[in-house]
């Protein structure tokens, strides 16, 4: 039979608040986390503003050993050990160094790519005829898997440890490949997650392609407006999200808090066909993906509450919400709530889908909406489509018992996976 | 540089890559870096940069696959610092 899975621990590293408390806050209270930053400015971005967790080097010692931090340069690295580690506390566990292997735990912390930074101390001293002193660290930091690496033994998973990369569906994957592991009975818990570095040489590429914005320079919270009709391009972010999925067998007879369900997802890709490219979607395979994590959930169209939306503030938000009215056959008075978490964070790239999770489940089980920021100005393709009273602008207090959270990621690929409120 | 100040200017380079405190706090010359520091063999090669820096001498590959322990260290940086 397969095993239901809950979420029992979270952690967050966010570019408006660090650590679950402070990160709550701040949905609560619709606190931005952008940015203006002279680097970028100096270096020429049309995009000059960005989000980026705050992060004391004091606080980094709480997390790492001074041997840890010897060479230490990748920020995706710092992001997702503080968030896995976080989680697996928060889940009621120890990060004692000389803890007993446990091997009914695994990882699967996904990113898009690793310690850019690192990469390029090393690039300039390759390129410099110092090879031989590039020292131990350049691997282990730069490898996609740097992060499975060091969180899996700083906390002594023994079950599969691994990384997922998707773009910007890398968190959402990432949540429904341990679902799976532990629906399946492979594992017991699964820590999952994602994470991405800050900074120009990870955001560049994107700036180039003029998908960032670049007409709030001079006013960075205002900057992050998906659903808006002025969204004009997304804005950078970064950060890490975590969580320990768990068999609800397990979590009980733990005596776990369950923060909620995880009933079931689905991941697709739109092969870049029928309208999809490198770049925008495929609207019907975006459609199927909705479509399999109801299926899968067993859950009806009609008991979803709310939508984690992808929306990142560029013009395919329209887009995302025609398709999620055509996949839910629902529209009008008759659709669920929106929440376009980005508006405060901006887009974490590879992190976005584990962030926006924690800020999904958080929201399920302190059964409020967060404010949506910088949609006073709701565009008309979706204003056509669903009514205001959809998009909360402010602090709701609402009962919810069913959230789609849904990512989308460059390379046409796809993810969407059901939480539920988790009632003892 | 005699003896002892070549083991005071390297004990400070080790330190921080060592995981066994007591082993380090009776660091004599047989202390071997991976067997009693408990040092992972990674950063072995950190410890030669390291070592290079402070003493401004340059470490080959068959120099560093002879570093093992602090006497094998010891010798080969005083015969760098003599040629």
């Amino acid at each position: 039979m397969n095993q239901r899975v809950v979420i029992t621990g979270m952690g967050v590293v966010a570019p408006n608040g660090v650590g679950l408390e402070s990160f709550l806050q701040s949905l609560k209270e619709g606190v931005s986390g952008i940015q203006h930053f002279p680097e970028l400015e100096d270096l020429k971005f049309s995009c000059q503003i960005g989000g980026i967790p705050s992060i004391s080097e004091e606080f980094k010692r709480h997390y790492f050993t001074d041997l840890q931090l010897r060479g230490f340069n990748s920020s995706g690295i710092l992001y997702g050990c503080i968030a896995g580690i976080d989680a697996w506390k928060d889940a009621g566990f120890d990060n004692n160094a000389d803890s007993k292997l446990d091997d009914e735990t695994g990882l699967i912390f996904g990113t898009g790519t690793s310690g850019v930074e690192k990469f390029r101390e090393a690039i300039y001293k390759l390129d410099d005829g110092q090879v031989r002193r590039l020292g131990s660290t350049v691997v282990l930091q730069t490898m996609t898997s740097g992060v499975s690496a060091y969180l899996s033994g700083i906390l002594g998973l023994g079950n599969q440890v691994t990384t997922n990369s998707s773009a910007c569906s890398t968190g959402t994957e990432a949540i429904i490949m341990g679902f799976d592991r532990i629906c399946s009975g492979k594992a017991k818990r699964m820590l999952v997650g994602s994470c991405s570095d800050h900074g120009p040489y990870v955001w560049g590429g994107f700036d180039a392609m003029r998908v960032m914005t670049y007409k709030h320079n001079a006013n960075p919270k205002k900057g992050s407006r998906p659903l808006s009709a002025s969204a004009s391009g997304f804005v950078p972010g970064s950060g890490a999200g975590a969580l320990v999925l768990e068999s609800l067998e397990s979590a009980l007879e733990r005596g776990a808090t369950i923060y909620a369900e995880v009933l079931g997802g689905a991941v697709n890709s739109g092969g870049q066909r029928q309208g999809g490219t490198l770049t925008a979607p495929n609207s019907e395979s975006v459609q199927k993906c909705i479509k399999k994590a109801l299926e899968f959930s067993e859950v009806q169209a009609s008991e979803i509450d709310v939508i984690n939306g992808h929306l990142t503030a560029t013009s395919k938000d329209s887009v995302e919400v025609q398709n999620w009215v055509q996949a839910l056959d629902r529209s009008g008075d008759d659709f669920p709530h929106i929440n376009a978490t980005k508006s405060m964070i901006g887009h974490c790239l590879a992190a976005a889908g584990a962030i926006e999770s924690v800020a999904s489940i958080l929201q399920l089980k302190d059964q409020f909406l967060a404010p949506n920021l910088n949609c006073e100005d709701i565009h008309p393709e979706i204003a056509k489509l669903v009514p205001l009273k959809c998009i909360p602008q402010s602090y709701t207090q609402k009962p919810l018992n069913i959230l789609a959270k849904a990512s989308f990621g460059f390379g046409d690929v796809n993810a969407c996976v059901l939480f539920k409120r988790y009632k003892a | 540089m005699n003896k002892d100040e070549l083991i005071a200017k390297l004990k400070p380079i080790i330190e921080p890559y060592i995981q066994d405190e007591a082993a380090f706090k009776n660091l004599s010359e047989d202390t071997d870096f991976v067997k009693d520091l408990k040092i992972n063999s990674a950063n072995l090669v950190d410890i030669i940069l390291d070592i290079e820096d402070a003493f401004d001498i340059r470490l080959e590959n068959e120099d560093m696959e002879q570093m093992m322990d602090v006497k094998s260290a010891m010798s080969i940086v005083k015969s760098k610092l003599e040629a």
